[in-house]
């Protein structure tokens, strides 16, 4: 599954549609402690998390995941909004908890 | 290839550029045709280093040479040092502050990580005067 039908099929809140809506998603991680994402995350991943500093657009670059899911609906910083156009990720939001979100994901995309 | 060489000012202060040495040099690689193991190696050094330099180092600079066999990453900080760089190697170590915990450091995975993606790693320290850490890696086959 892409990570634009991924968007479409969760309901998920667009909030960068990145470089490559057409990607393929080809796995999921769920973390927040950035070393862990960085070391465990495998690039074309959906990475999902409750971050939302600045520091999540540099981990998504350089792990070279697929998409970020902003989980519980938090509200990215500033720095980080402003940080959207210049990853090649695509970064959603929505009001489900990581757990769910990850079960969702699993489902609609097999991974 | 001739061999290529990056410099780097880290800012100790801000957080906010904080992954744009890291970003830059993953830039050039892939620039440079390097495979995607490589880059994502080289990758997870420089931003570990590059935060470290930030959160603990109070800034510093990082040097960065290319070839096609080799990419060695340099990271030097006049900060507080490290009283035992074996104990700062486990796993879960970590003497991070809140502030910067509440951002999603401090899981004492930085260091263990640099470990793991390169091929060489030697840390050099002394409390008070500052840390050197260079770190080598070698694209396979
Ligand atoms: N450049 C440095 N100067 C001084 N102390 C350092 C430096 N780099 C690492 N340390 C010490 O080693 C510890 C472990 O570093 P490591 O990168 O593994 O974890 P961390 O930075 O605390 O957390 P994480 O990297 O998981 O966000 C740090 O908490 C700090 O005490
Ligand atoms: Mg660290």
């Amino acid at each position: 599954m892409t990570v634009k039908q991924l968007a479409e099929t969760l309901g998920l809140e667009v909030l960068s549609m990145g470089d490559e809506p057409d990607r393929e998603i080809t796995g999921g991680y769920v973390g927040d402690l950035l070393s862990w994402v960085m070391g465990r995350a495998k690039s074309g991943d959906c990475w999902m998390t409750i971050m939302s500093n600045v520091n999540v657009a540099a981990v998504a670059e350089l792990a070279d995941v697929a998409c970020v899911i902003l989980a519980e609906g938090v509200e990215p910083d500033e720095p980080l909004a402003k940080k959207f156009d210049t990853i090649a990720a695509a970064v959603f939001r929505s009001p489900m908890g990581s757990h769910e979100l990850a079960w969702r994901v699993h489902d609609a995309a097999g991974v | 290839m001739e061999k290529l060489k990056l410099h780097y000012d880290v800012d100790g202060e801000d957080f906010t550029s904080a992954g744009e040495a890291s970003t830059d040099v993953k830039r050039v690689l892939r620039r440079l045709g390097f495979d995607s193991d490589t880059m994502r190696r080289v990758a997870i050094c420089m931003y570990e280093g590059e935060i470290n330099l930030v959160i603990h180092g109070g800034g510093g600079v990082a040097d960065v040479e290319v070839d096609e066999n080799e990419i060695v990453i340099v990271l030097v900080d006049h900060g507080p040092g490290i009283p035992d760089v074996e104990q700062a190697m486990q796993e879960g170590w970590s003497t991070a502050s809140q502030t910067v915990r509440e951002l999603g450091f401090g899981a004492g995975m930085g260091l263990p990580n640099m470990k793991r993606y390169s091929d060489e790693i030697a840390i050099e320290s002394t409390v008070g005067e500052g840390t050197t850490v260079t770190m080598k890696i070698r694209p396979a086959g």
